[in-house]
Order: C-alpha cells, then structure tokens, then sequence
C-alpha cells in the first residue's frame, strides 16, 4: 500500500516536471533532461547492486549499450515495434546477461568482481565493434521520427516521457526493495556475506536476483539511445563514462538509501550539462571526478549521509 | 525452561575429504554427534576445524565422504544441499570471529538470524527466549551490535544462531578474542544453552581445557586428520598425543 502511494506520488513529480519542461518551450531543455533522468535509471539500477549489496560493477557501459544495440537490431528486423516494446525487450536481454554474469562472476568477491564486470564489457564492446549486422566499428544509422506517436509534440518529448516514466518504475522498485525482507537479505550481504550466509539468507539466490535487475534496468535505459542519438558506434555506446557516471552518483548522493542514486543523479548530471554548454564537454568527466575525490574524504556516506546521523 | 517439543538430532561423518581448489584441508575424517551431545573439536590453527562446520553447513563442497543429519529420525545427506536449505532443517552456525552485523543493532541482528521462513512465524517467541537466556541483549537490544563488547557480541551471535530454532548447533571458536574470564562465561552459557534447548552441540575450540569442561566426547584434529578420539573428558586430558601436538609439551 505505501508503495503504491509512493509511485502515484512519484508520477505527480514526474508529470509536474514534464508540465515544467514543456512551458519552457525549448527542445534543448528535452535533450538535456532525458540525459538527466537516463543516469537517475542508470544510477538507481548500479545501486540496486552496488549500493544494496555492495557489489561494485563497472560493467555499466555493457549493459546500457546491449539494450541499445538490441534497438538496432529491432530496428533493422521488425520497424514496427512501438520504443516501450524494444525498451522491454532490451531489458529482458540485458537482464539474462546480468544473470550470465552473476552465475560466472559471484564467486568472485570485492575487486576481484569489480574488474571481471569491466573485463566483460571490453568483451561486449569487441563482439558489436566485430558484428556488421549493427554496423560494427562503422556505426549505426537510426532515423528518429519526427513527431511524438501519442501526444503533439516533438519526438524529443516523446522520448522524454518515457524516460521519465523509467524512472519513476526503477526507483519504486528500488524504494520497494529497500524496505523489504529482500532489502534486508541485501544489506545483510553487504554487511558481512559469511554471517549472512551461517543466518540461512540464500545469498547467491538474492545476489542473482540483484545482477538480473540491477542489468535489466540499465539495458532498458539504453534502449531509447539510438533514437537519442541518431548515430550510434561501439565507442560512444560502450563509453566508459557511462560506467564512471553511474559509480559516482550513487557515491555522491548516498548509497544506502533509493534517494541517494536520484539526488546524484539530478545534481551531477544537471551540473555536466550545464558545464558542458556553458564551458566544455571535456570538463564535465573532471568535474566528476573533482566532486567524488571532495565526497569520498568530507562525505563518504554521501548527501543521504549528512541528514541521517 | 524449554518451550519446544524435544525432538532428537544428530550428526554423522564419515570419510570426510575437502578442501580448497587443489589445496586438500580434510582426510578422511570421521565424527559423529549423538543425540543431546556436545562434542569438541580441539586443535590449533590451520589444522581444518573450520573448514569442517563450512563442510557442514555447504558452504565448502567436500571432494570425498559424507555427511548425514539425522532430525526426528528422518536422515538427510548434507552434501549437495545449500546453506539456506541446511539452516531449514535446524541445524545452526556461530562462525568463528561471531561475524555479525555491526551497523545493525542487537534486536535487527536477531531478526537476522530468522531471515528463513521457516523461522518467522516464532521470531516473537524466540525473541522472548533469547533475552530471557541473556538478559544483557535485551539491556542492550537497541544498541549498535558492533558497539559492544566482544563478549557481549559472542551472547550476541550464539542468540541470533537460536533464532532459526536449531536442534544441531555448531558452535566454531566461540573463545576467539575473549578474556579468559569472558570464555569461560560463553562456555558455561553454550552448556546452559544446550541444557535448556536440547541441542546437540559440536564446537570446535582451540581452549583445550575450556571446552572439555562441557564437553561429553572430543576429537583432536591435527593436519586435517582425526588424530584422537576421547570417548570422555578424563580420557582427552590423559593424552599423550594432546601433549606432544597440541599443548607443546
């Protein structure tokens, strides 16, 4: 019950900011949201491993751009189907890999598993770069169309929605989780595995539960990429920025809680793009890493972390 | 004192092999635990005392042997099941170092302990029962668990092992880190425990004259072989073996 309250409270917010983007009345202000509300996605799904159960993945750039490729692949085969249908297909692919991945790499514990996710992304990045079918290192061509498909309005808006509405789907789900028994078993994996482990908690189960999520969502926040970009090749869509992004949101807003991947996310994310019109695109992965060298040593609990205790 | 129907439960090894990767800790080990016993397992370091309740509890798959629990006369091969399902079946781990969970406190620890379904519908009883054996957890019980003291934390870790019911509770250095008075504290608690619970207790403790104390029966462990069997405490102390590779005599 409080859930459901939570995500009719969250689609308000969400439906607010979308009246608010529309009154502007400026595309730019769409193309620069629907990055912001991308990384809240891609923010809120690492959490759901790293932050939840302490798993630290640098894989991210994988998943988010398998769910793009699987666009692509869409795209090329059957052009009918409607972006939420490619967006749930991506994830589901996204998410078995995410399975894959957890079933190989689990045994593995802190940074050993950290640097088996980021050696799996060079290997996804290698198969696109060697797959013609997508284009290979050549790149991808998507043509968006014009118009939003169910309201007036620009595609760009469009596209935005439904992001928006993303997001609002992954951070209940992470909210639920939170605060559930699942939750618990998480943390408890997280606090200490072994004592988690000797209390009956199925701790391979729930961390596969986490891996299939955690990967499932960023492959649907990838999905809408081409259509975003237009042009799509393995060395934007791998970027390792992705990866570094979605580990320093969650840092910097807290990763304890589903607030602390959406305040990350909406501060770092707003703040690099108005670095990267006002000053330059290059100095918004240095504000990044500024800012996580400032929050590790003054606030290594994150922004979440002031409030509580 | 004891609040559940006394059911019987056992444990029985044989031929035990396991290890690490290439690395072979267990050879051939055979131990059993009866009915309402509490047996020791004495050796020092590195000789396998926990890689054999990991074995136990499935968190080690052994190579070679078996590993059976018998609970209300129904037998169950352990080897092969996982953890969770091994907690299922009643059978409880304090892991070496009490290993809780620091950042939550002392009543969240115990909920824990009852994380299977199995466990929930008594977690109010069982609570109950937990600050009634230690009445310094419930003192205690809003209280970060890794702000205690290690005694306290050692209370700690043997209650949240109640809190999924066990009948078989395997108990792995509970002495780790304590002051002398404190182990023989825990020893007498883990006696009080198995008294009142009707548990069968194997422990494993390097505090040879601690844990033969309480213990009806013992094994020495040595280079992962049983090298002794004492079928009483008196006959533990009378070793010569126990002399030469475990007091250094």
């Amino acid at each position: 019950m409080r859930n459901v309250r939570f995500t009719v409270l969250a689609l308000l917010v969400a439906a607010a900011t979308f009246a608010a983007a529309r009154l502007i009345d400026n595309a730019y202000v769409f193309f620069a949201g629907y990055v912001v509300l991308q990384y809240i996605v891609l923010a809120t799904a690492w959490n759901i491993l790293g932050g939840y159960t302490g798993y630290v993945n640098f894989g991210t750039a994988a998943f988010f751009a398998l769910g793009a490729y699987t666009t692509v692949v869409l795209h090329k085969t059957v052009l009918v189907l409607p972006l939420p249908a490619m967006m749930l297909v991506g994830g589901v692919i996204s998410g078995v890999i995410g399975l894959g991945m957890g079933y190989l790499t689990l045994r593995l514990r802190g940074t050993f598993f950290s640097i088996a996710t980021l050696a799996m992304a060079v290997v996804a990045q290698t198969l696109i770069t060697n797959w013609n079918f997508v284009g290979g290192s050549r790149g991808a061509y998507i043509i968006r169309p014009s118009d939003s498909p169910i309201f007036s309005g620009d595609y760009i808006q469009y596209l935005f929605v439904v992001m928006l509405l993303l997001s609002v789907i992954s951070v209940s789900i992470a909210r639920a989780i939170q605060h559930s028994r699942l939750g618990y078993g998480f943390s408890a994996i997280r606090d200490d595995e072994l004592a988690a482990e000797a209390s009956g908690v199925p701790t391979l189960k729930l961390k596969l539960i986490a891996t299939t999520l955690s990967g499932g969502l960023m492959g649907m926040a990838g999905a809408p990429l081409p259509y975003y970009v237009t042009y799509l090749d393995p060395a934007s869509g791998f970027s390792l920025s992705y990866a570094v992004n979605t580990i320093a949101m969650p840092l910097i807003g807290g990763t304890a809680t589903w607030l602390g991947p959406v305040i990350g996310a909406v501060l770092l994310g707003t703040l690099q793009q108005v670095a990267t019109v006002t000053i330059s695109s290059a100095l918004s992965l240095l504000l990044v890493g500024l800012l996580l060298v400032g929050f590790v040593i003054a606030a290594p609990k994150g922004i979440v972390g002031w409030f509580t205790r | 004192m004891s609040w559940r129907l006394i059911l019987a439960a056992s444990l029985s090894i044989t031929g035990l092999d396991a290890g690490y990767g290439a690395v072979r800790i267990l050879h051939d080990v055979t131990l059993s635990v009866a009915e309402g016993e509490t047996v020791a397992l004495l050796g020092t370091n590195g000789n396998g005392k926990s890689t054999l309740m990991k074995s136990v509890m499935g968190m080690v798959r052994p190579s070679a042997g078996s590993i059976v629990a018998t609970i209300d006369g129904v037998r169950h091969e352990l080897i092969g099941m996982s953890t969770e399902a091994i907690v299922d079946l009643g059978i409880g781990f304090v892991p070496e170092g009490r290993r809780l969970f620091p950042r939550l406190t002392v009543t969240e620890n115990l909920l824990m302990g009852a994380f299977r379904k199995k466990a929930r519908p008594d977690i109010q009883k069982n609570i109950a029962f937990c600050f009634e054996v230690f009445p310094r957890l419930a003192e205690r019980r809003k209280q970060l668990a890794g702000s205690m003291s290690g005694g306290e934390q050692q209370m700690l870790a043997l209650a949240r092992a109640l809190m999924s019911a066990p009948r078989l509770l395997l108990i792995d250095e509970p002495s780790v880190g304590l002051a002398p008075l404190l182990v023989a504290r825990t020893i007498d608690k883990i006696k009080e425990l198995k008294d009142s619970f009707q548990l069968a207790v194997l422990m494993a403790e390097q505090n040879f004259t601690q844990a033969i104390r309480i213990a009806d029966r013992g094994y020495v462990i040595v280079h992962g072989h049983i090298e002794f069997e004492g079928g009483s405490a008196a006959e533990l102390n009378d070793n010569d073996l126990i002399r030469q590779f475990y007091l250094g005599a």
